[in-house]
């Protein structure tokens, strides 16, 4: 780039004078015209609302009552409102168990695909794709039903196995394992496919290779399809850590955050503040809170992915 | 593409034993691992199929102390049901129109911006391509309220232009189409360059037309993401006029949980359209999200 970028540089300076501011602008004017539309948008849906959150954020605006300037009242409410703890605690028990358990089975489930010569590996990487394609709010409505005594086939049969038929979705204990579940159930098969590209690019030389030097299968799986998976490994965890601190669909069909709190995430609760108590100055101060965290995160995988460039 | 300059170094660490036999043996043999890849797969489709089941029996025989998985009668009673009681056409209508019209959008815009960021040299251009990556690492439930504010200042709640154009170009979308951009050989438009094609000329019959694989994969991506999403269609429409499949059933199942025949017909037709387009172009799409996560 850099290269074809100063030979350029150099046909314009050849070129003398008047002449060459003209082309100069011309050019400028070519790529403004190309990017315009994008541009219009991002201004005016990404970073005007942008920077009208940031002013709501210090202001106690609620969508009827007249707004006041209060500095940072919102962030310290914030850090002394047991509701924001607690809902950032459950984001948290979501994300630590959703990721890991997401990812051993997606890497269990491609290592299994991947096999040559097993029988039907397409229809049933298809199956377990499935839930990727559809709504994660609609297919929520099915487990909900599921999780419902009176119908659901998950009580009866816990039941026939001698557990004692529960509400989950009624109890503070089991409500979020339940939306944890389905939380899995949407993503494992998409970072399974991911892990089978993955697992495609190692070449079979190394697997024959260790093998006529006697590695066995769990040593061939450590040290040659592990370290070589690292990436893809590192891109699936955070793709799952970043959308598992953004989970709503099916804790808002399932639970509404209920009951009593116990499945709020930080998005339900910015969703309930602005557009339930339209707190909307509040919601707008945790939605900055969750910003910050989103960054942490894609910080990480920027630096991943600098790290990859380098490598390859 | 891979080189993994490192690998012969970890095949040296694993320990050779030339005393072993060289060992073919897998844990599984490819019997159990059917049996185990059928198993996981019906797991996963379960709850489909069972939704599926449930939503064609009469709603006795949904409520029972026996669930069974099928029933012996059949009825399409809850389907005649649930069609009007969804307003079926109108919420499919909406979502078609919704995800359709910002994937569209957002491929003509997207990739004119990409292709001025991979090709033309301008001042400004990295504090674009500076801003485009700040916006990728954005939630965008932090402009959720901001935007409901700036969409009802517009009067543009409940209106298509409100769900479609605040989606109409995409960071992510700039960003893999830039990257793609920069992966053509430029050879290809210095000869139209030299012919004095115009940029728009080179990008339209030059450009777009190698892309169109990387344009379909894109595609997909902003059509399955748009059609599936709740919260933001949740935010745009206050009444049911706008409504899209899953924001419609999502607020339906909360005004109607005590009808399980109703809802299971419902939440089936708002997931059998996006399972048929799967099973469909299912080898693009899964190759697609393959290629997009790692290149």
């Amino acid at each position: 780039m850099s290269v074809s970028t100063t030979r350029r540089r150099a046909l314009v300076a050849r070129v003398s004078g008047p002449f060459a501011t003209r082309t100069r602008r011309r050019r400028l004017l070519t790529a403004y015209a190309f990017m315009l539309p994008s541009l219009v948008i991002m201004a005016l849906f990404m970073f005007y609302p942008l920077i009208r959150a940031a002013w709501l954020s210090l202001t106690n605006y609620s969508f009827f009552g007249a707004s006041q300037f209060i500095g940072l009242g919102n962030y310290t409410r914030l850090l002394h409102d047991p509701q924001f703890w607690g809902d950032l605690g459950n984001t948290a028990y979501y994300a630590a168990v959703t990721t890991p358990v997401s990812i051993v089975l997606a890497l269990g489930l491609a290592l299994l695909l991947n096999r040559r010569g097993l029988p039907a590996r397409g229809i049933l990487r298809a199956a377990i794709f499935l839930p990727a394609v559809v709504s994660l709010a609609v297919a929520a409505i099915p487990f909900r039903l599921m999780f419902t005594p009176s119908i659901g086939l998950i009580t009866y049969w816990l039941g026939a196995l001698g557990i004692h038929a529960t509400d989950w979705l009624g109890s503070t204990t089991l409500a979020m394992p339940a939306v944890i579940i389905v939380g899995i159930w949407k993503n494992v098969g998409f970072y399974m496919v991911i892990y089978i590209a993955g697992l495609q690019t190692i070449p079979r030389e190394f697997y024959e290779a260790a093998r006529i030097d006697g590695a066995t299968t769990w040593q061939r799986f450590r040290l040659i399809t592990l370290p070589l998976l690292n990436n893809t490994t590192m891109f699936v965890t955070i793709i799952a850590l970043i959308s598992s601190f953004q989970a709503f669909d099916q804790i808002y069909v399932m639970t509404q955050g209920g009951p009593a709190f116990s499945t709020e995430t930080l998005v339900m609760l910015i969703y309930r503040q602005g557009f339930q108590n339209f707190s909307m100055g509040y919601a707008s101060a945790i939605g900055y809170v969750l910003v910050l965290i989103i960054l942490l995160f894609s910080l990480l995988q920027m630096r991943f992915f600098n790290r990859r460039a380098i490598r390859y | 593409m891979r080189s993994a300059t490192d690998t012969p170094v970890q095949i040296q660490a694993a320990p050779a034993r030339p005393s072993r036999p060289p060992s073919g043996r897998r844990i599984l043999s490819t019997g159990w691992a059917l049996a185990v890849g059928i198993a996981a797969a019906l797991i996963i489709i379960f709850p489909l199929v069972w939704v599926f089941a449930n939503s064609i029996k009469p709603e006795s025989e949904i409520i029972t102390a026996h669930p069974g998985l099928f029933s012996t009668t059949v009825t399409g009673s809850n389907y005649v049901q649930a069609w009007d009681a969804i307003d079926f056409p109108r919420l499919f209508l909406n979502t078609v129109i919704f995800a359709g019209g910002v994937t569209l959008l957002s491929l003509a815009f997207d990739s004119l911006t990409a292709y001025a960021l991979a090709r033309l040299d301008f001042p400004g251009r990295n504090v674009i391509f500076v801003l485009v990556l700040v916006t990728l690492m954005l939630p965008f439930q932090v402009n959720l309220v901001p935007l409901f504010l700036f969409l009802s200042d517009l009067h543009w709640l409940n209106t298509y232009q409100g769900l479609i154009l605040p989606r109409a170009t995409n960071a992510f979308g700039i960003f893999f189409l830039r990257q793609f951009f920069m992966s053509i050989p430029k050879e290809l438009e210095d000869a139209a360059r030299v012919d004095g094609a115009s940029e728009f000329r080179i990008y339209r019959s030059v450009v777009l037309r190698l892309s169109v694989p990387a344009l379909l994969t894109l595609g997909l991506f902003h059509f399955m993401y748009n059609w599936n999403d709740l919260l933001w269609p949740l935010i745009v429409s206050t009444n049911s006029s706008m409504y899209t499949l899953s924001s419609g059933l999502a607020l339906f199942l909360g005004q109607h949980v005590i009808q399980y025949g109703l809802v299971m017909a419902g939440s089936v037709l708002a997931i059998v359209p996006m399972v048929v387009a799967f099973l469909i172009i299912q080898r693009r799409f899964t190759e697609s999200i393959a290629t997009s996560g790692l290149r």
